[in-house]
């Protein structure tokens, strides 16, 4: 099978789902000629036009707050807020307005609204532009938290929150654009709230999701050597969350490491391990174990910013302390 | 502000145009049949009367949370959305019961919404804050100050591409124009020419700021400058004047001319909400803006124009308060939702 970007991947998703739906437009900063910041949007100004493809203002309240607008007049838009951490701006239209607009008008109008965005570290940005915010979003009834690793989950899976009639938040992560991985050439969609095994495994299972995916499956490579077999459990959507094939994985293996990027403190990491120790407590065979980044600001320097994120060697440290 | 509501200009009705803030605008009021004067007398009745009811309500604990009158500004919400069409959208406030009946909602059921019956429009889940009736073009009241305006300025984009020769008129007090998102969206829209009227109610207070305190200009319409568009201020208690003067900018919006900005000065005559002791406004203040009622003001001009009699007039007040009866009636046999319904509608 051929392989592309994640990037690419992006593109090939919007392109497939703009030519299928006349309703579908994009909206956000420098996604014009520019091609958005991580050119995922590359040559879609020409293609669509300015109707289609909406440049706008650094105004991010009003990125979201038009999506919504069109989105519950009939629309079906994609509004990018370029980094996670400018999602600060826009929270009111987000959390008090999209999330919400369905339920407080008892089923009277849905925001089918798509917001693109992506977080992380690894690049050196620093505290403003690397942070993993997802927790904030799952937290938030109404919302949907889509976080694909892969270019065949992030393709799949944008193009299911498209056609989604609720506001789905659609986080990538900036370390992973450039990495290729098979996509086929015939269209797909992935459902929401469908696990996929990316590795399978009996002594132990690792949750892990966006990035982490990547260091886990690292992790898992070199622990084969010792003989120790890791099930890489990626969610892909955290809300809808695929419980069922969690608990099943966790039978299986009788052990949870759970991996996250975002800082422990009030993170899904802790809402997995409550989640399992509720309902799979019996199937466990030692506590469950996370390792998650620090509780600190992203820092600038290199090394220092490294020390706030799980690696490989952290993830096989808690591994083998799991077993033991 | 009374002063200033002395300053705007305006000339005889007779010579067919309004000289409105320095705007001369066609006097279209004029045109309209007296059928339509009548029914918008009639809608500003069951506002004031749906209000007294809900207060009526909260004084008797019925109300479950709380409520933002309307009484006193009726002439904005009947005046601007009379001017447009029923198939224009509308985006409301917090304050928003008399924008959602001026659009067209049915009293019965936003009663019930109040008392938080199934019955409701959002089956008891929003409440007043959250009112939407989307089949008469209403977007929804907003439980947050200025959350609608960027909404609005989105379904102005749908109108602008999609559903062309469709408008958006957007309500927000005075409170939500020193909001961030007031900006972007405002910015946003022009730059665009959406075809959004972007109504100011300034009732000079917000929450118990006075305006004069919130705000280093003496009229809100003069932000129109930092975005390049029309806009003015104009006595939000003349329903003539609102109304002349949102058709006119509703012609202007629906020409692709982009959007308006207008300021609409008015009064609230209750609270901010139930809890509201007012310490921050004398009574004599309130009695002033009472004076200034927009309803007996303006049946007195459709009596002395001849397109009403004194008797009718009562009888159009006496039908209202027959309905409202009814309203409450509906409401109050109405049931409450079954708790078993709280986690549906919260994904489609």
């Amino acid at each position: 099978m051929r392989e592309i970007e994640y990037r690419e991947a992006i593109r090939e998703a919007v392109i497939e789902e703009m030519d299928r739906d006349p309703k579908v437009f994009l909206i956000g900063e420098d996604i014009g000629k520019y091609g958005g910041a991580f050119r995922a949007y590359k040559g879609l100004l020409e293609k669509y036009g300015p109707e289609r493809v909406i440049n706008t203002p650094i105004s991010e309240a009003a990125i979201v707050g038009a999506g919504i607008g069109a989105a519950v007049t009939g629309y079906r838009p994609i509004s990018e807020l370029m980094f996670i951490d400018f999602t600060t701006l826009a929270m009111d239209q987000i959390v008090n307005q999209a999330a919400k607009i369905r339920y407080m008008t008892g089923d009277n109008l849905n925001v089918p609204l798509v917001i693109r965005t992506q977080g992380g570290a690894g690049r050196g940005v620093a505290a403003q532009h690397s942070q993993s915010l997802e927790a904030w979003f799952y937290h938030v009834p109404g919302l949907k938290v889509v976080m694909p690793a892969t270019s065949y989950d992030v393709k799949g899976l944008l193009k299911t929150a498209v056609r989604d009639n609720n506001p789905v938040i659609f986080i990538e992560h900036k370390m992973i654009y450039l990495n290729k991985g098979p996509v086929p050439e015939e269209e797909y969609l992935i459902p929401f709230g469908v696990a996929d095994i990316k590795r399978e495994g009996s002594d132990v299972t690792i949750f892990a999701y966006s990035n982490m995916v990547f260091k886990s499956l690292e992790a898992a490579a070199e622990l084969e050597k010792e003989g120790i077999g890791c099930e890489i459990f990626d969610p892909r959507t955290l809300v809808p969350l695929d419980e069922e094939a969690l608990i099943k994985s966790v039978k299986k293996t009788g052990r949870l490491v759970i991996v996250s990027e975002a800082c422990q403190r009030g993170s899904i990491a802790s809402d997995i391990c409550a989640k399992i120790n509720q309902k799979a407590f019996d199937y466990l065979d030692a506590p469950v174990k996370i390792v998650a980044g620090l509780n600190t600001p992203i820092p600038y320097n290199s090394t220092l910013e490294q020390a706030c994120i799980p690696h490989k060697e952290n993830i096989i440290g808690a591994v083998k302390e799991i077993l033991l | 502000m009374v002063k200033k509501l002395e300053n705007i200009e305006k000339r005889e009705q007779e010579t067919g145009y309004m000289i409105i803030d320095g705007h001369k605008i066609r006097n279209y009021f004029k045109e309209l049949d007296p059928e339509i004067k009548i029914e918008m007398l009639k809608k500003m009745y069951e506002i004031r009367h749906f209000e007294d009811q809900t207060e009526q309500f909260i004084i008797r604990g019925q109300i479950h949370g709380t409520c933002h009158l309307y009484v006193g500004e009726e002439a904005t919400a009947v005046g601007a959305i009379y001017a447009v069409e029923k198939k224009d959208y509308i985006t409301s406030t917090h304050r928003g019961h008399g924008h959602c009946i001026a659009k067209g909602a049915n009293i019965d059921i936003m009663m019930a919404e109040l008392l938080g019956k199934k019955t409701g429009y959002c089956k008891g889940k929003g409440g007043s804050m959250h009112i939407a009736d989307v089949t008469s073009g209403n977007l929804g009241a907003n439980g947050i100050v200025g959350g609608s305006i960027d909404i609005a300025t989105g379904a102005g984009l749908t109108c602008k591409i999609k559903e062309k020769g469709k408008i958006v008129v957007c309500f927000f007090g005075d409170g939500a124009a020193n909001r961030g998102n007031f900006h972007g969206a405002l910015n946003m829209a022009s730059i665009w020419d959406l075809p959004v009227i972007y109504i100011c109610e300034n009732n000079i207070y917000g929450m118990s700021m006075p305006v004069k305190e919130a705000f280093n200009i003496s009229k809100i319409s003069d932000r129109k400058f930092s975005y390049g568009i029309e806009g003015l201020t104009i006595d939000g208690n003349n329903l003539v004047e609102v109304y002349n003067t949102a058709r006119h900018f509703a012609d202007y919006c629906r020409a692709g001319k982009g959007p308006v900005l207008i300021e609409c000065l008015t009064y609230r005559w209750k609270g901010h909400s139930k809890s509201d002791a007012q310490v921050y406004r004398s009574r004599k203040e309130v009695k002033s803006w009472m004076e200034k009622d927009p309803i007996p003001g303006y049946r007195k001009f459709l009596i002395d124009d001849g397109v009403l009699t004194e008797a009718e007039g009562k009888k159009l007040e006496v039908e209202v308060v027959e309905e409202l009866d009814q309203a409450v009636k509906f409401a109050e046999e109405s049931p409450f939702p079954d708790p078993g319904t709280v986690e549906e509608d919260v994904y489609a």
